[in-house]
């Protein structure tokens, strides 16, 4: 059920990089931004976090756009070298202003009896978070793909991954359309670490873990696809949690493990597509 | 309408592929661009399109110059390259491929219905994935997917490049559909007699310069300018 949070935190990953082939080393960052933004709106409205998402989706979405068009835009070209000194650059200043405006503390938000609500399934008892985080991350995915295949913003997304340079001869604004998945990518940003900010605790350095999650489910379910991706995050998921049923504590150590196993010997992932 | 490229010149890095090339084109017009292998056929289509930069001159549509101006905002005001090698998005269907084309917002005589009543290549693969289809239907729906967008100028680099002949006079039987709807055809071609044989201007290049220009020209001429014989 784990993997239902990764798999929205790795469909923005999945779809900056399929788009803009920009390894984007902020993007934990953003996840942790967005649920410090959400745990003041809480504090300061009394509101529940998953009503925060109204406010702060939104808010990062337009930051994601502004990012994409004015920054990361330049550093676009011939090298993907740029946007990663960029970006790393950038997870470092959020770390360390959330550092120094919001303490290393861990922090955490609640939504009241759901967090600890269980539904007895013989055996096996799930909770109803989690359970509820996994539906809403397949809904999400569906809206996504049935976004990316129907729509002329979906069809100009795969175009430009696969020529941009021809995307452009035919009218339209690659820049426009960069923007908007920037826009999309922090949006998911922000539900995956608001989402994530719910299950466990946070911290201004919970970042960097979170990135390296959505990589892994990203690689695992094969590069530029996006229930490849899904599945990855499912897989990463299963093995952390089933990981820390043998080993208690090292269910991450797992999930690493069997992210390197599929490195070695499956590394065009599980949707078998390989873009070069 | 009328193209007007004015002493244009380009290049790649320190190259300078393509030297003070003028003409000017009326609308429904057909210039055959001809030239050997390296003469700057392509560059000059790259360049008018904004795929490439201008080193010195400009390209003037309509009395406007669009030299400043991207790629994507020269598509927008009906300025189309069909670009060697076609280009399709190979995981795009054939429909998908051209609903981008219709992207330039431009409104026109040519949609979905009309290009597949030109094409009826296009027609009966709608639903192909673009990458699985014959070099002949791919070049039917890249030129379909660069006429949805009602374009102005159309430039068709080497269309009958690695075509079977059947096909390839079938697309210039098809020029004169899309002239008599106003709009100028630039053509980029190795066949000279065949670009010849639908031409109302010739310019030819040699070396990145013009060797010859103009209407009715001589073949005999073109001979000597195509390979550059008898001048040196």
């Amino acid at each position: 059920m784990l993997g239902g949070l990764y798999a929205i935190f790795a469909a923005g990953l999945s779809l900056i990089f399929g788009v803009m082939k920009i390894v984007s080393l902020a993007y934990g960052a953003f996840a942790v931004m967005a649920a410090f933004l959400a745990l003041h709106f809480t504090e300061a409205t009394g509101w529940s976090p998953a009503l925060s998402l109204l406010v702060v989706v939104p808010l990062m979405a337009a930051f994601g756009w502004a990012l994409q068009r004015f920054v990361l835009q330049r550093t676009l070209g011939g090298s993907a070298l740029p946007s990663i000194l960029v970006t790393f650059g950038i997870a470092i200043i959020i770390e360390n202003v959330l550092l120094v405006t919001e303490s290393a503390d861990q922090k955490r938000m609640s939504l009241g009896w759901i967090d600890t609500a269980a539904l007895e399934l013989g055996a096996i008892r799930l909770g109803v978070y989690p359970l509820g985080l996994f539906i809403f991350s397949l809904l999400l995915f569906g809206i996504l793909a049935l976004v990316i295949a129907k729509t002329q913003f979906g069809r100009a997304v795969r175009a430009i991954s696969e020529d941009a340079p021809t995307v452009e001869l035919l009218g339209i604004r690659p820049k426009t359309i960069y923007a908007w998945a920037g826009a999309i990518a922090l949006a998911l940003a922000a539900i995956g670490g608001v989402a994530s900010g719910v299950q466990t605790s946070f911290s201004p350095t919970s970042g960097g873990m979170l990135l390296i999650f959505a990589f892994e489910a990203v690689i695992i379910g094969g590069i530029g696809s996006l229930w490849g991706t899904f599945l990855g995050a499912l897989v990463l998921g299963v093995a952390q949690t089933v990981g820390a049923n043998f080993f208690p504590s090292q269910g991450i150590l797992i999930g690493h493990i069997v992210f390197l196993i599929f490195l070695a010997f499956m590394p065009q992932g599980l949707s078998g597509r390989v873009k070069r | 309408m009328t193209l007007v490229v004015n002493d244009l010149s380009a290049g790649y890095g320190q190259l300078t592929a393509l030297r003070n090339i003028s003409f000017s084109v009326e609308a429904g017009e057909i210039l055959a661009i001809i030239g050997a292998n390296g003469a700057g056929k392509s560059t000059l289509l790259k360049t008018i399109a904004g795929q490439l930069r201008a080193l010195t001159g400009s390209v003037v549509l309509d009395g406007v110059d669009v030299t400043s101006l991207s790629a994507s905002a020269r598509a927008r005001r009906g300025i189309l390259m069909v670009p060697e090698g076609r280009r399709l998005f190979p995981s795009l269907t054939v429909k998908e491929n051209l609903q981008l084309g219709m992207s330039t917002g431009r409104k026109g005589d040519w949609n979905l219905d009309t290009v597949c009543e030109l094409f009826p290549l296009v027609a009966e693969r709608l639903n192909r994935v673009a990458g699985q289809m014959s070099g002949g239907e791919q070049q039917a729906t890249a030129i379909a997917r660069a006429l949805v967008g009602n374009p102005e100028v159309i430039m068709l680099d080497e269309i009958s490049l690695g075509l079977a002949p059947a096909i390839v006079v079938e697309f210039y039987d098809r020029l004169g559909d899309i002239t008599k709807r106003g709009t100028t055809v630039l053509l980029v071609e190795q066949d000279v007699k065949r670009a010849l044989s639908v031409a109302d201007q010739v310019h030819c290049l040699l070396e990145g310069q013009t060797s010859l220009a103009g209407r009715n020209l001589d073949f005999a001429d073109i001979a000597v300018a195509y390979f550059g014989t008898g001048q040196r």
